[in-house]
């Protein structure tokens, strides 16, 4: 992916830069994107992780850092603009989305990213998640999901497992966890991924193809809450078990996981299972082929509803389609309407309607 | 009516005269009263309207709360507001005779379509007697005229059902009223042809029921008389009818025009605001961005986000609204970026009367947010005014790098007068600089006169830097919570919004400059407070009138004004909003007079309140 100064390595460059013009002329390495600001997270948090791969892939967009804007909403996770040496908006609980959808809106030329977490995007800002995706506005939102409220000290989230002990549900909570990327598939979203904090190599890569996609792109990340929710994901990220417990998704490639690379997942009638290559006959052919561009995301959201321990949980790109995005389709308009009837004359709007003169 | 001369036998010169339409809410009368304001302003009248609509879509046909109401007064003198009570109430039905007749004034021209008045809407309206026969209209003028089946006798021939029909019947008593006040049907007769251009048969009906009316009204012997008002003596220019939210709309266009700044406007569907989103949102070529967000927070979420990104941003709503928005406008606050909050208040509070009116949300704009968080407030006083104080919110906000609040109201935003329009070139631009300077920036570094922060937009190299609702630590904008830090920032806060009251303009007063009492008012009371001082100056009394644009801060000269008679008097539709903020900052013991009817004030009113206090004074 990236060297250790964080220079875009061959593999990248394969795809061409967004602004293949500012390429040539900034030559960006991870430390440009390093802000002045002490960061203050929690020693061990799996924020750091996060905020490492972040400054490490955006030197490979091409775009100079003035056209770089961070928005993030409340919780932990709204800390990271504070660390990146770009512009940065730090805004209210669950909003971020719509302050990104107004400021790319109003300014195409931006490259935008929301960072957002699983209260912040799935509690008080589902609306908001919901439309930015259905809009297909070009940002990339990053969710952090940590399954718990940890800026405010350990409350239940609604990625929290049904039944958990918290403080504020000392009885079991009460309530079914939310899907996330059920939700942004079911939201429309043209790209829809998962990567994991630990993971630095395929969350860099995740990220990285986020940034290179036109349009509303949604991004979660298991991330470990090492105070308030220590080992969210253990089950299944840890290096000892995470090859025959997670399935790492690839465009046009049979769904193969497992230490030994003989699980596969199969498709019985409108049901994933699965199975063992070389068992009962099964051959790899039989295995579902990954398509993440498939025009309708009925494959993704199978995928999306796979979870530990029933299934291998599923990372990478579940989907990427092109769409057009949100203020292409809102220039498109002003372009039409300045085609149609020339360039807005004010004066000549002042005196719309009938109006008469007074000598 | 003022009755000033006898011309001949059958026709009477009028001053001023006040006309009530009202009937079902599917018998079109709002587009009956448009009609008749269009042809009035046309032809030269000053004008004020009032629509009076109810919320629901369609209450079922014939019933009371589905009574929709259209006043205009049209004068050949200048008038401020839509007239205390119509001389001429027209009512199509027995539902809207018995929700309006109230306001007819005894010896009233009541107009009533007949055959309305069977026994099943006599049931609807609840009438245990037909009023028409049982004596109960004695105090009026009556004349019954069968409008439906004159007007389905009129369009005999035509390929429509009776139903379609019978829906032409508001334009049979629409000619009826042109005839009667001696108006042109022309303007009617080229709009119809415009609006029903797809489909001949409905205009060729309504046009037939205009003219039905029309000669109705001639050949009849049931009307002796019919009556003129000329035009009004208004300033020279070019002129147009114009609603407030119309004119609200306009000024932002005006004003992205002045800043030469895109305007983006965020908006979620809400009554009576959503107009000037359906208006700005034909403004396209003009690189008009509007934006129907998900709710009233993604709507001012966007616009704040536009700001950032440089754009001249506004987002409107209604009170509810505001309630909604209020968080997102403690953020613009506290990062400093220009915005224009439309709130077009209605009754509250909840969901309230959402069609009709009130002016009770000024102290939800002032204080309805968390933390000491301040923020400069305009209203303006009538339709017309609507296009200067949107601009004048817009250089606020861009000058002082802050959100600005603007209070329309229902009864500013659907009524409608005669309005001058503006040349362009006349206006003052609105001067907008962002920063560039990599060397000298610092993002809460203020300008020392203003105290307005610097406006780094996105894209400018070197300007890289963070905000957010966290406090800002002076010069750098850092997170801080350093305790002096702080009290340095709230204070500098509410200094920034106190100084805009050198710069704006100074508190002006009709009638005599000092005296026994000042009404105060803001907001769309202007009208009838005028009206009601001119009435009260006319009999002598010392009264004088000034009308705030600015509540947020006053003008600088208010409390000179004030303390320069011997009362204070403040009607306003709410409680008593602006008299507990006048009384707070200038422990002025002025007097409160609260109408909140969903109701524009009546001159009436206030003239009597004013002789109260008056008398009141004296003993």
């Amino acid at each position: 992916m990236t060297d250790t100064n964080g220079h875009a390595t061959t593999a990248d460059t394969a795809q061409p830069a967004l602004s293949p013009e500012n390429a040539q002329v900034i030559a960006l390495t991870r430390k440009d994107f390093v802000s002045d600001q002490e960061v203050r997270w929690c020693p061990g948090c799996g924020d750091y992780s996060i905020l490492a791969q972040t400054q490490k892939v955006m030197p490979d967009f091409g775009y100079p850092r003035e056209n770089i804007v961070f928005i993030s909403g409340i919780g932990c996770s709204g800390r990271l603009p504070y660390y990146m040496n770009t512009y940065g908006f730090h805004t209210i609980h669950g909003r971020a989305p719509t302050l990104a959808t107004g400021l790319k809106a109003a300014r195409p030329d931006l490259m935008v990213w929301v960072i957002t977490g699983d209260g912040d995007a799935l509690s008080i800002g589902g609306n908001h998640v919901i439309h930015s995706m259905r809009r297909n506005v070009d940002i990339n939102m990053v969710m952090f999901n940590n399954r718990i409220y940890g800026l405010t000290k350990g409350q239940a989230s609604p990625t929290s497992e049904f039944g958990k002990r918290t403080k504020s549900t000392p009885s079991g909570t009460v309530d079914t966890p939310i899907m996330p990327l059920t939700i942004a598939l079911a939201a429309e979203a043209s790209f829809v991924a998962r990567s994991v904090d630990t993971h630095t190599e395929h969350l860099q890569m995740t990220l990285e193809r986020s940034g290179r996609h036109k349009g509303s792109c949604f991004v979660e990340v298991l991330q470990n809450c090492n105070i308030f929710n220590d080992g969210a994901w253990r089950d299944f990220t840890d290096r000892e078990v995470r090859e025959d417990r997670m399935l790492f998704l690839e465009h046009g490639k049979p769904m193969i996981f497992g230490k030994d690379r003989d699980k596969g997942i199969r498709l019985d009638g409108l049901h994933p299972e699965v199975v063992t290559i070389g068992e009962n006959g099964v051959t790899e052919t039989d295995l579902l082929v990954h398509d993440e561009t498939a025009e309708e995301p009925y494959l993704a959201l199978v995928l999306s509803r796979m979870f530990w321990p029933a299934f291998p949980v599923p990372v990478g790109v579940l989907r990427a389609v092109p769409r057009p995005t949100h203020d292409r389709l809102i220039e498109d308009q002003l372009a039409a309407a300045v085609a149609k009837g020339g360039p807005g004359d004010l004066d000549a709007a002042l005196n719309g309607g009938e109006t008469w003169t007074v000598e | 009516m003022t009755v000033t001369k006898e011309l001949a036998p059958d026709i009477q010169e009028l001053e001023r005269v006040t006309i009530r339409f009202a009937g079902d809410s599917g018998d079109g009368m709002q587009l009956t009263g448009t009609q008749f304001t269009r042809t009035a302003a046309v032809f030269g009248n000053d004008i004020s309207t009032l629509p009076d609509f109810p919320a629901e879509i369609r209450a079922p046909a014939g019933s009371l709360p589905g009574v929709s109401g259209f006043q205009i007064s049209f004068s050949s003198s200048e008038i401020h507001t839509p007239g205390d009570q119509p001389d001429v109430l027209v009512a199509m039905n027995p539902a809207a005779l018995k929700t309006n007749v109230g306001d007819l004034p005894a010896g009233g021209a009541l107009i009533v379509n007949s055959d309305a008045f069977t026994q099943q809407n006599l049931n609807k309206a609840a009438y245990a007697s037909n009023p028409l026969t049982d004596g109960s209209l004695k105090a009026y003028t009556v004349f019954e005229v069968p409008i439906s089946v004159l007007n389905e006798r009129s369009l005999d021939g035509l390929d429509m059902t009776s139903k379609q029909k019978d829906l032409t019947k508001n334009f049979f008593a629409l000619g009826l009223m042109f005839w009667l006040y001696e108006r042109s049907m022309d303007p009617t007769t080229s709009w119809i042809d415009q609006k029903f251009a797809a489909r001949p048969v409905v205009a060729e009906a309504n046009k037939r029921a205009l003219k039905a009316g029309y000669a109705f009204g001639e050949t009849t012997e049931a009307f002796h008389t019919h009556y003129r008002v000329r035009p009004a003596k208004l300033d020279p220019g070019t002129y147009r009818n114009i609603t407030g939210n119309e004119a609200t709309a306009l000024g932002f266009l005006t004003a992205s025009k002045l800043a030469d700044r895109p305007l983006f406007y965020g908006s979620y569907p809400i009554t009576p605001a959503s107009d000037i989103l359906h208006q700005l949102s034909g403004y396209k070529a003009f690189g008009v961005k509007t934006f129907q967000a998900e709710d009233e927070i993604a709507a001012i979420g966007a616009s704040i986000g536009a700001s950032y990104g440089g754009a001249l941003a506004l987002t409107a709503s209604s009170g509810p609204g505001i309630a909604l928005k209020s968080e997102a406008m403690g953020l613009a606050v506290m990062v400093e970026l220009p915005l224009v909050i439309v709130d077009v208040q209605r009754a509250g509070p909840s969901t309230g009367m959402p069609t009709k009116n009130e002016q009770a949300d000024l102290l939800q704009v002032m204080f309805g947010r968390n933390g000491d968080s301040p923020m400069p407030v305009v209203a303006p006083a009538t339709p017309g005014e609507c296009f200067d104080l949107a601009i004048e919110a817009c250089r606020l906000a861009l000058k002082y790098m802050t959100p600005v609040s603007y209070l329309s109201d229902a009864f500013l935003a659907t009524g409608s007068e005669p309005w001058r329009i503006p040349s362009v070139a006349d206006m003052a631009p609105i001067g907008v600089d962002n920063e560039t300077d990599p060397l000298t920036f610092r993002p809460y570094q203020r300008d020392p006169d203003t105290l307005a922060r610097p406006w780094a937009v996105p894209g400018t190299p070197g300007l890289e830097h963070r905000i957010g609702g966290l406090e800002k630590a002076d010069i750098t904008g850092n997170v801080s919570y350093d305790p002096d830090n702080h009290h340095r920032m709230q204070t500098l806060r509410a200094a920034k919004v106190a100084g805009i009251a050198t710069d704006i303009a100074p508190l002006e007063v009709y009638g005599p400059d000092r005296g026994d009492l000042l009404i105060l008012g803001w907001g769309s009371t202007y009208g009838a407070i005028r009206s009601a001082v001119e009435r009260l100056t006319g009999d002598g009394r010392s009264v004088a009138h000034a009308h705030l644009r600015h509540l947020n801060p006053f003008p600088a000269n208010t409390e000179d004004v004030l303390r320069s008679y011997r009362r204070v008097l403040i009607p306003e539709v709410n409680l008593g909003q602006l008299l507990m903020l006048v009384r707070a900052r200038y422990l002025i013991d002025a007097i409160g007079y609260d109408r909140v009817r969903g109701k524009p004030f009546r001159i009436a009113e206030i003239v009597e309140e004013a002789e109260r206090v008056l008398a009141e004074e004296r003993s």
